[in-house]
């Protein structure tokens, strides 16, 4: 078996059992793993050596779509808002996605950027609609059917969660390694060969950044379930450039990357946050640095842990 | 029996500035053909290599490929259409070993829309190994690229393209950056592999040694046009060829 695999299973059989022990880190490392989806998505892109500065679009659009439904009052569970953001993330990027995958490079991210900052205005503007930049309220859901107390709800949401992002795992690593995949791979290494195969770049790279926009949307619909609460700032460029930061620090291309990286940023940042409410980010910024001299081509390829693997 | 022309490109021309690339250039390729293409550096041979495979688009002029007009149509139409091509640079994916880029080239061969199957069980990844044992390349299946002397990269570059079933195929230059004692291997091995295929193909070649062997049409570019065609022994031997162009 892959020592990718092994590594991921072992992570997430860990994973599953930290909740169960201290019921505490349910929340944060459901943020954590949700945040790692749009990581996922980033990674997908910087297969094709694309990185995108503007994925906070899709997760806000995962978010807002899930938010909308929910105060439309349409009764709708948990298990069915989170596909349907990804979906109408997905819908979105297949349109954007007509134009952004023209460009590459520097040019791809910033017409991302802009998007996704046209996206930020709008939200923040259309006050009556969106509630502005106060956001939007989000009611907890039913879960399975079933309407849950707050405590109940917030853990079989990680494992809710958890399941989500094993099945998106598989689901991207199949991808990668297809033919398809491999394509987009391509992209990156030599676009012009790629051509004189008789496949177009551009539509590889749609079909990348469509799947990459369902995870960021998926990413968003659980943020706003588990939150309560969306508001435009999940549209606005630092959001994206975490994403994109993230997904360096867990290792580029790597899958089980997003999430490392994902889970190491969020702790840090919640510890950071606990014991230096004015320094957090200092503290985040100083934490980072360390790990990054360490481990400059992620997390994942740690010396330790990629010889664990390996055996 | 005059045999049916695959190729047909007529009064082809093109400018860069005031740099005339392609002046009303015309080549027929008939099926079956190796036509070398030969002609001092700048005389507008490789432009005339990539107007036909859609790199460039002339300015007048018409390509026909098997009676289809493709002037101007997009490099991957043209593969689509038949037409393989290496490169003078072997452009090759090299972070990848050389069995996957020839499976890179399959699937795209086959439907690269496949999501689901890994691309190291293609099914037909037979066919791909078999592709590698007629160029000699067995031995590097599972050898990085940039591991590879570049006449082992030109030789990936080339079956890279036949991995398509192109009828016909142009290559740049497949024996320069090779040395003298690799160039009859190599070439020995390409024409295998187009025999083997039944495919077409003109080549862009600057050593004379390789076309007089391997050639059966010689075609002389000059000045953006062809100035001289015949077979090897005819061109070869023309006095203003030896001197312009063998330089002899």
């Amino acid at each position: 078996m892959r020592p990718e695999i092994l590594l991921g299973g072992a992570a997430a059989f860990v994973l599953a059992i930290v909740p169960a022990l201290v019921p505490w880190t349910a929340v944060m490392l459901t943020i954590a793993l949700a945040i790692g989806l749009s990581v996922l998505g980033i990674v997908v892109l910087l297969r094709a050596g694309q990185v995108s500065f503007g994925h906070g679009l899709y997760y806000a659009t995962g978010a807002y779509t899930v938010a909308f439904l929910v105060s439309a009052r349409l009764s709708l569970d948990a298990l069915i808002l989170i596909p349907l953001g990804g979906l109408v993330a997905t819908l979105i990027a297949l349109a954007f996605g007509v134009f952004a995958v023209r460009y590459r490079d520097i040019f791809f991210a910033m017409i991302n950027l802009a998007i996704s900052m046209v996206a930020f205005a709008l939200l923040e503007k259309l006050y009556h609609i969106t509630g502005g930049g106060d956001g939007m309220n989000v009611a907890r859901p039913t879960l399975g059917g079933v309407r849950l107390g707050r405590a109940a709800f917030e853990g079989w949401m990680f494992y809710t969660t958890l399941a989500t992002v094993a099945i998106a795992s598989f689901l991207v690593g199949r991808y990668l390694d297809s033919p398809l995949g491999r394509a987009l791979e391509a992209v990156k290494s030599n676009e012009t060969r790629l051509e004189y195969l008789g496949v177009s770049g551009n539509r590889v790279l749609h079909v990348g950044y469509a799947i990459s926009a369902a995870l960021a949307g998926i990413s968003g619909a659980i943020i706003a379930i588990v939150n309560g609460h969306v508001a435009p700032e999940f549209a606005y460029w630092v959001r994206s450039g975490e994403f994109v930061f993230i997904a360096i620090l867990g290792g580029a291309g790597n899958v089980v990357g997003a999430f490392a990286g994902s889970i190491v940023f969020e702790v840090i940042r919640n510890h950071a946050a606990a014991f230096a409410a004015d320094y957090w980010q200092t503290i985040l910024g100083l934490s980072l640095i360390v790990i990054i001299m360490f481990a400059p081509d992620g997390l994942t390829q740690l010396r330790f842990i990629r010889r664990k693997a390996q055996s | 029996m005059t045999r049916h022309p695959v190729l047909e490109a007529r009064n082809l021309r093109l400018q860069f500035g005031g740099v005339t690339a392609a002046d009303d250039a015309s080549l027929s390729i008939a099926a079956g053909e190796r036509v070398a293409i030969i002609g001092p550096n700048g005389a507008g041979k490789t432009t005339f290599v990539n107007i036909c495979t859609g790199y460039l688009k002339p300015q007048s002029g018409s390509v026909r490929f098997e009676g289809r007009e493709i002037t101007g149509v997009t490099p991957r139409e043209i593969v689509r259409n038949g037409i393989g091509r290496s490169f003078q640079l072997p452009q090759l994916f090299l972070d990848t070993t050389v069995l996957d880029n020839l499976l890179l080239a399959l699937a795209a061969r086959e439907g690269i829309w496949n999501t689901w199957t890994p691309l190291k069980r293609h099914p037909r990844r037979d066919e791909m190994l078999d592709l590698l044992e007629v160029i000699g390349l067995t031995e590097t299946a599972h050898q990085l690229p940039r591991e590879l002397p570049e006449g082992m990269r030109k030789l990936v570059d080339i079956a890279m393209a036949l991995a398509l079933r192109p009828r016909l195929i142009f290559m740049n230059e497949p024996t320069s950056g090779v040395s003298t004692r690799e160039k009859f291997a190599i070439m020995d091995v390409v024409i295998r592999a187009l025999q083997h295929n039944a495919t077409t193909a003109v080549f862009v070649e600057h050593d004379m040694e390789v076309v007089s062997r391997y050639a059966d049409r010689v075609a002389v570019w000059s000045f953006g046009r062809i100035g001289l065609e015949g077979t090897p022994a005819e061109v070869l031997n023309d006095p203003d060829v030896r001197r312009g162009v063998v330089g002899s």
